[in-house]
């Protein structure tokens, strides 16, 4: 019989998307819908003196205006973690209202919304609306913000911080293992800002029904459930069960679409308040201005190690961006899932990690693929390397010499860090002899000195990454500040005719879970995969779901698909056994039926389903019908790693980086579909590079962007980068049932630190020691001039 | 992304755009290719009344020989510099700036006419009209002129086009050997610079493009050549205005001029 687990299967999902035929929210049109166009501030920082309207209202089909002044301006989207200052202060967290009513905090804040029967005729009336701001002075550098006197985006309090933080072992202790080291290595740099570009922009459509009182908000968000939550429990106080959220398919998201925004609030509110239904959808402007960017750490670090190269201490300072309001997840980011993976994949014996985290005049920072995870493993992996080479150890051996033994989380234990996490599994050395292996590291080396001779600027650069995902226990969470569960729903509905449709709370927006958890859950029951349709993205569709994000959907959506698979079988075999009339015990079930042990009397997956809804002849006592809901809550967080190898030539003239291979061994664990794990790595390979040599979100001092659109901020292209060659190891995760880790980020978080140590190793003879992401060809060149 | 109201017509003949200009005035705009307009119109910061489509105008996207010359009308797209024999042939150089433009739709829609009058300082054509010295034929209500290479950009976006004028072809004298070599800006892939430089005998003439406001004819470069590409270190010489943005300073910048040029005379 067929299976599928493992197997390159092509997406189903890809043939809709291919076609063009995808259920994007902008692709959805209401009866009677109106559309909606949004005023926003110039400014980073100002007063707002007067909002006229009349000339607005005017215009053609205008259906409303709303500006802060009106109801909607009372209500505010809340944040979703909450991490109090160190001296047991409690997190400062400001309101962040609909629309901002008297004072701008970033450059893009809304001040009101225009509704009218098209767009065009939305986006001409917002022109008509006129705002009087007094400008005032904008601090957007989360140090500075933190210095004396900058200017407060926040008045009621006393300075910037939202809240400061710390982890690990103690700082004393820590600053002395520094001072009485063989080598210290010291780094100051700022893991730049990022914004997420995925390719849908956000968009929303708001339906009241006056008639049932109910309300449909289509939304391109990563988790519809914690929408709805936010949206009715701490925004409007409107009714939950009166609400349903969809997502269906939505275009990337890369974290930019796991937050709930002011935008779909505002349109669930003034919908209501219309009586009809409202669409909004960004434009790429406005995703830049307003789309929750990434990293924005300003950060300095010193490791020490001893004479034979261990690690002996390890001290971080860093100033974490949040920007004008809190996101969703904002607070997380830049502490526990990012500061808890400050052990890597070394033996470190003493890690101090201090944190504080200022608000800026500028759109807010949150988890952007990695989330937190990307700028620890590049601060680690670029002082390794630093440090390898101001002690002239092979930046390889310097790894090796560190890494922490291999374990496989049953027969040894987890390992436990400084840094509150127990890994669950890990085989480092692993990865990194196979990765030396897929480059020929020391024929690379030979060749680069050849290159060298000739006035040929090449380099190699390594990463050995660790990350954590899956997130994650509940209780875990709850403890370090999260206000939420991150548990997941996975329901698997037997039809009569033993068909079987699955319900997921995870959320697909390109990862491909229609294919993925078809896959095992058919080889599970042992039934064709035609036989298995997922649906996600509906909140009247499965009980509840935390959605997608921190590579979570296999490792925690998968689990709780397999539990409910589990009841079924459990079940089932109550009816089949009545049917073969046996023991229970002495079924077994395989490719899709229970057959009484050491005999050909059988019955089928199909003929047992049938039975269940039509129960004539039924056992005693069992209630009809095979459907299953499953909330499975992880026992710990999973944690992928690998190696990334980069090769690079520099253009000695211009600086311009080159890459010329990238090799990725990885291990996310067991692999469902090796070819969509190959695509997941590839596509964050990309984006790791994307931020190693491009993108960089530019504020300037007055706080506007100067990196707002594709003429400006420049995203990774095909031509760009070269094919990447993959290969995996694998360790199962010994704590979930598919013993699987997640693939999702990995490739954003290992890629960057590889490219650029890289061009820091072509240039090393030239007395480069670092160079402020992203590399551009006139920062690579500037540094080759000193 | 969407633009304030408009209206558009489509003129069958030069002389009926030509009317139409001057019926609208202000108001109005040429309309061709429409890749350096229509952005502009959906990010509202061209707000024109009337768009004239002189797309469909006859006799304006030939490409043909007379004498010494290469004549390519307004509405050429940068696709067809790139595969015309004749351009190939006897203007290579601007074939090779035309595939450096954008991507294959940008070039399928672009038109030579239309970048040149937007003017853009980091396009790619005007290097290369200045090192070949070609002219731009204008038509207005006074009837046709022709304006040279070095007259023609006159600031940022700025040429020497009159109110009421459409460039309705350039003629490019040929040129046997030439070339354009570019640095490209990461995002929006202009050019950071951009040299075109062409052999003129024992002389060079080069033109440079995305380093000061307004495209230049590298005269000190042109005067110093001795055969090798020393002179490069003459690019910037008696440019004032240096352009600086993120992705490269005015040191930068000046620096990179300097390697393109050498590079554009080591190519010939």
């Amino acid at each position: 019989m067929e299976t599928f687990i493992g197997k390159p299967i092509k997406r189903r999902e890809d043939a809709r998307f291919l076609k063009g035929a995808g259920r994007y929210t902008d692709d959805i049109k209401l009866p009677k819908m109106t559309h909606s166009a949004f005023v926003r501030s110039p400014y980073a920082h100002a007063n707002v003196r007067s909002i006229d309207t009349t000339e607005a209202n005017k215009a053609d089909g205008v259906v409303a205006i709303y500006t802060g002044s009106d109801s909607c301006g009372t209500f505010g989207v809340p944040c979703g973690w909450q991490v109090d200052f160190k001296n047991g202060e409690t997190m400062r967290e400001p309101l962040h209202p609909l629309l901002a009513k008297d004072k701008i905090k970033h450059v893009g804040e809304a001040v009101a919304i225009v509704i009218a029967e098209t767009l065009e005729q939305a986006r001409d009336a917002a022109e008509l609306v006129q705002v009087d701001y007094e400008s005032l002075p904008a601090v957007t550098d989360p140090r500075k913000a933190m210095e004396p006197g900058a200017p407060l985006v926040h008045e009621e309090w006393p300075d910037n911080a939202s809240f400061d933080w710390c982890i690990g072992n103690d700082r004393a202790e820590v600053e002395a293992a520094l001072d009485s080291a063989h080598y210290v290595t010291e780094m100051e740099f700022r893991n730049q800002r990022l914004a997420p570009n995925a390719i849908e922009p956000r968009s929303y459509i708001a339906d009241y029904d006056v008639n049932s009182g109910k309300w449909t908000l289509y939304t391109s968000t990563q988790n519809p459930h914690l929408i709805r939550l936010l949206l009715c429990a701490f925004v409007l106080g409107i009714p939950e069960h009166k609400v349903r959220v969809v997502s269906y398919d939505v275009g990337g998201g890369f974290g930019s679409k796991i937050y709930h925004y002011t935008e779909e609030a505002l349109l669930t509110w003034a919908s209501k308040e219309i009586g009809r239904p409202i669409k909004w959808t960004s434009d790429r402007t406005e995703a830049f201005l307003t789309d929750a960017h990434g990293r924005d750490h300003v950060v300095k670090s010193k490791m020490g190690f001893d004479k034979e190269g261990k690690i002996v201490a390890h001290l971080t300072d860093e100033f974490c961006a949040m920007g004008a309001y809190l996101s969703t997840f904002a607070p997380a980011v830049p502490t526990y899932l990012h500061g808890t993976l400050f052990q890597g994949v070394y033996t470190t014996p003493l890690i101090h990690l201090n944190v504080t985290a200022p608000f800026t005049h500028t759109v807010a920072v949150d988890a952007y693929r990695g989330a937190g995870r990307p700028e620890a493993t590049y601060l680690l992996e670029r002082m390794i390397s630093k440090a390898a080479k101001e002690m002239d150890i092979d930046p390889a051996d310097l790894r090796f010499k560190n890494f922490i033994p291999p374990f496989d989380g049953v027969n040894e234990p987890g390992y436990q860090t400084q840094v509150a996490l127990q890994y669950d599994s890990g085989n480092y050395h692993g990865v990194l002899k196979r990765g030396l292996e897929m480059l020929g590291y020391e024929d690379f080396r030979k060749e680069q000195a050849v290159a060298r001779a000739s006035g040929k600027l090449l380099g190699v650069g390594i990463s050995t990454y660790i990350e954590g995902c899956g997130i994650a226990p509940s209780a875990v969470v709850g403890s370090l500040g999260a206000r939420a569960g991150l548990y997941e729903v996975g329901a698997v509905r037997v039809q009569p005719t033993g068909k079987v449709s699955v319900f997921t709370g995870s959320h697909s927006h390109g990862q491909g879970h229609e294919t993925v958890f078809a896959q095992f859950v058919a080889d599970k029951l042992g039934i064709p995969m035609d036989d298995v349709e997922i649906e996600h993205g509906d909140t009247d569709q499965v009980a509840f779901g935390m959605g997608t994000y921190g590579s979570r959907s296999l490792s925690v959506g998968g689990s709780a698909i397999i539990k409910s698979v589990e009841k079924i079988l459990e079940k089932g075999a109550k009816i089949a056994a009545h049917k073969l009339e046996a023991a229970e015990e002495d079924l077994e079930y395989a490719e899709g039926k229970w057959t009484v042990k050491g005999t050909d009397k059988s019955v089928s997956f199909g003929d047992v389903s049938l039975t269940a809804y039509v129960p004539h002849d039924y056992p005693e006592g069992l209630e009809p019908g095979l459907d299953f809901s499953s909330f499975y809550d992880p026992t710990n967080f999973t944690y992928p790693f690998g190696t990334h190898i980069a090769v690079v030539e520099v253009d000695s003239d211009t600086g311009k980086v080159t890459l010329k291979r990238f090799v990725a061994c990885d291990d996310v664990g067991n692999v469902m579909n090796p070819m969509i794990v190959d695509g997941q790595i590839q596509g964050g390979v990309v984006q790791g590079v994307g931020q190693a040599l491009l993108e960089e979100v530019i504020y300037d001092e007055s706080g506007q962007m100067l990196s707002g659109s594709y003429m400006d901020y420049a995203m990774p292209r095909a031509d760009d980068i070269p094919m990447i060659e993959t290969d995996r190891t694998v360790t199962p995760c010994p704590h979930n049932p598919l013993g699987v880790k997640g693939a999702g980020e990995a490739g954003a978080i290992g890629a960057t630190p590889a490219v650029v140590n890289a061009v820091v190793d072509a240039l090393a003879h030239l007395g480069v020691t670092d160079i402020q992401m992203p590399l551009t060809p006139q920062r690579v060149w500037k540094a080759m001039q000193n | 992304m969407i633009p304030a109201k408009f209206d558009y017509i489509k003129a069958a003949t030069v002389g009926e755009a030509i009317n139409l200009l001057e019926e609208h005035g202000f108001d109005a705009k040429i309309v061709s290719g429409g890749h350096s307009l229509i952005p502009a119109m959906k990010l509202r910061l061209a707000t024109p009344e009337m768009l004239i489509d002189i797309r469909g105008i006859e006799g304006m996207n030939t490409i043909t020989e007379e004498g010494n010359e290469i004549v390519i009308g307004a509405n050429c797209t940068h696709h067809e510099l790139t595969v015309n024999a004749l351009v190939n042939n006897h203007v290579n150089v601007l074939s090779q700036a035309a595939k450096c433009i954008g991507d294959i739709q940008v070039r399928n829609r672009g038109t030579l006419g239309g970048s040149l009058a937007h003017a853009d300082p980091a396009s790619d054509y005007p290097a290369t009209v200045l090192a070949c010295e070609a002219t731009i034929v204008a038509q207005g209500k006074n009837g046709s002129r022709t304006i040279t290479a070095i007259d023609f950009f006159q600031g940022l976006f700025t040429t020497a086009l009159e109110e009421g004028e459409i460039i309705t072809a350039v003629r490019f004298p040929k040129v046997a050997n030439g070339t354009y070599q570019k640095f490209f800006q990461s995002a929006s892939r202009f050019a950071v610079v951009g040299v075109a430089a062409v052999k003129d005998g024992d002389r060079v003439k080069v033109g440079v493009t995305g380093v000061a406001g307004v495209p230049y004819r590298a005269t000190a470069v042109e005067n110093a050549y001795d055969g090798s590409s020393a002179c490069a270190a003459h690019a910037v010489e008696g440019v004032d205005d240096v352009m600086s943005d993120h992705f490269a300073d005015e040191e930068y910048r000046s620096h990179l001029a300097k390697v393109y040029v050498k590079r554009a005379l080591e190519a010939l």
